[in-house]
């Protein structure tokens, strides 16, 4: 595989909310304007390229026998680092993403490219495999993000262009559900032809 | 009363899967049939309750002591695996039974969101110890509550001529949302 495809199947063949159905939790949760989707795939990126980069570097030196508690304190350092820069710096988005940003620790696919791509492979490949996997991540949030925040409010990153009020129940947990399960459908049509 | 509020606002209003949106891997995953829903709600509770009890008293006595309150993701996820690792040999060496009906599920746990979350959202909400406690258990019980009558829909579902692209997860996460709009209607019952 060249480093091409290495990089674009995280957004379409290989993409983790879309295909792998991984990580659907914050995807669920923070999706309810396209910033704060965003905003949660850019953080869960971070964790994702800086765990590979690191875990491939070691790769060589972890005992196999204790490779997944390893992998885990070297994802739970990436978030922390995260989880105090947002804190820091991004305090409107920290306040809304709230709980999730600790729990990117658990996200499926952080420990997944870890132990299927990042132990195997070389640094470089790694770093790509993370930026491209991060980034379809964050493309499926926005999408799902943007299409919740146009129905349920109205708005496009926080421009309204609508008169009143947008149908609440997007916003709402239901809409959550529904909406990533047709995206995830149409996902299945388009696949198949 | 103050432990019912908090009973009740777990399991039906603030539901852990339904309206947090924890747990959602598992939810998908092994709800396929009752059984193995009841199977994974009882590991769930029982990880959940443990895990609880040992990371607040971690927080409290060691993170907060130090001043080292930043180390709580790293902290916790270690806590929580070695627990849940802790708990599958014992239940092997005691009750075989009871291993081999949970036992399964006790790996899958480890990366279970809910417990992580349930651990966090305790210090974060102030809890003391038994209130904690009772705030992780009925959130575990609205978990399985939530699990079980999913499987239940689904294995119903089984019968009807689902389109082919929404089979699987598609349709499931549709149910749930129906799910989530019910579970709305207990909005408002606690103030």
């Amino acid at each position: 595989m060249n480093q091409l495809q290495n990089f674009t199947k995280g957004f379409f063949k290989e993409n983790p909310i879309l295909v792998l159905v991984l990580g659907t939790c914050p995807t669920l949760a923070t999706t309810t304007s396209t910033l704060n989707g965003m905003g949660m795939g850019i953080a869960t990126t971070f964790v994702l390229i800086g765990s590979n980069v690191v875990i491939s570097l070691l790769s060589g030196i972890i005992p196999d026998k204790v490779r997944i508690p390893a992998f885990v304190v070297i994802i739970a350092s990436f978030v922390t680092i995260v989880d105090l820069l947002m804190q820091a710096y991004t305090s409107s988005l920290y306040q809304a993403l709230g709980i999730f940003i600790p729990l990117i620790v658990v996200n499926c696919i952080v420990l997944g490219r870890a132990e299927a791509f990042a132990s195997k492979n070389t640094v470089l490949s790694s770093f790509i495999d993370g930026v491209g996997m991060g980034l379809g991540f964050t493309m499926a949030l926005g999408i799902l993000g943007a299409f919740r925040e146009i129905v349920g409010s109205g708005t496009i990153f926080g421009y309204k262009f609508i008169r009143g009020d947008g149908i609440l129940v997007f916003i709402l947990a239901p809409g959550a559900f529904w909406a990533l399960g047709y995206l995830i459908a149409l996902v299945n049509r388009i696949r198949r032809t | 009363m103050e432990y019912i509020l908090i009973i009740i606002s777990a399991v039906f209003i603030n539901n852990v899967v339904l309206a947090q949106f924890l747990g959602i891997c598992p939810f998908l995953g092994v709800s396929n049939k009752v059984n193995t829903a009841l199977g994974m709600a009882g590991a769930v509770t029982f990880v959940i309750v443990l895990a609880t009890m040992v990371t607040y008293l971690i927080q409290i006595y060691i993170l907060n002591k130090l001043g080292i309150a930043f180390m709580q993701t790293i902290t916790f996820i270690l806590v929580i695996a070695a627990l849940v690792q802790m708990v599958e040999i014992i239940l092997k060496k005691i009750s075989q039974p009871l291993y081999q009906a949970l036992g399964i599920f006790l790996p899958l746990i480890t990366t279970n969101c809910a417990v992580l979350g349930v651990a966090i959202l305790v210090i974060k909400k102030d809890y003391n110890l038994l209130e904690g406690v009772v705030y992780g258990a009925s959130t575990a019980i609205g978990f399985g509550l939530a699990l079980v009558i999913l499987a239940g829909i689904r294995e119903q579902m089984e019968l009807v001529d689902v389109p082919k692209g929404m089979k699987g997860v598609p349709i499931s996460l549709v149910i749930a949302g129906i799910l989530a709009l019910a579970f709305m209607g207990f909005t408002g019952i606690v103030k």
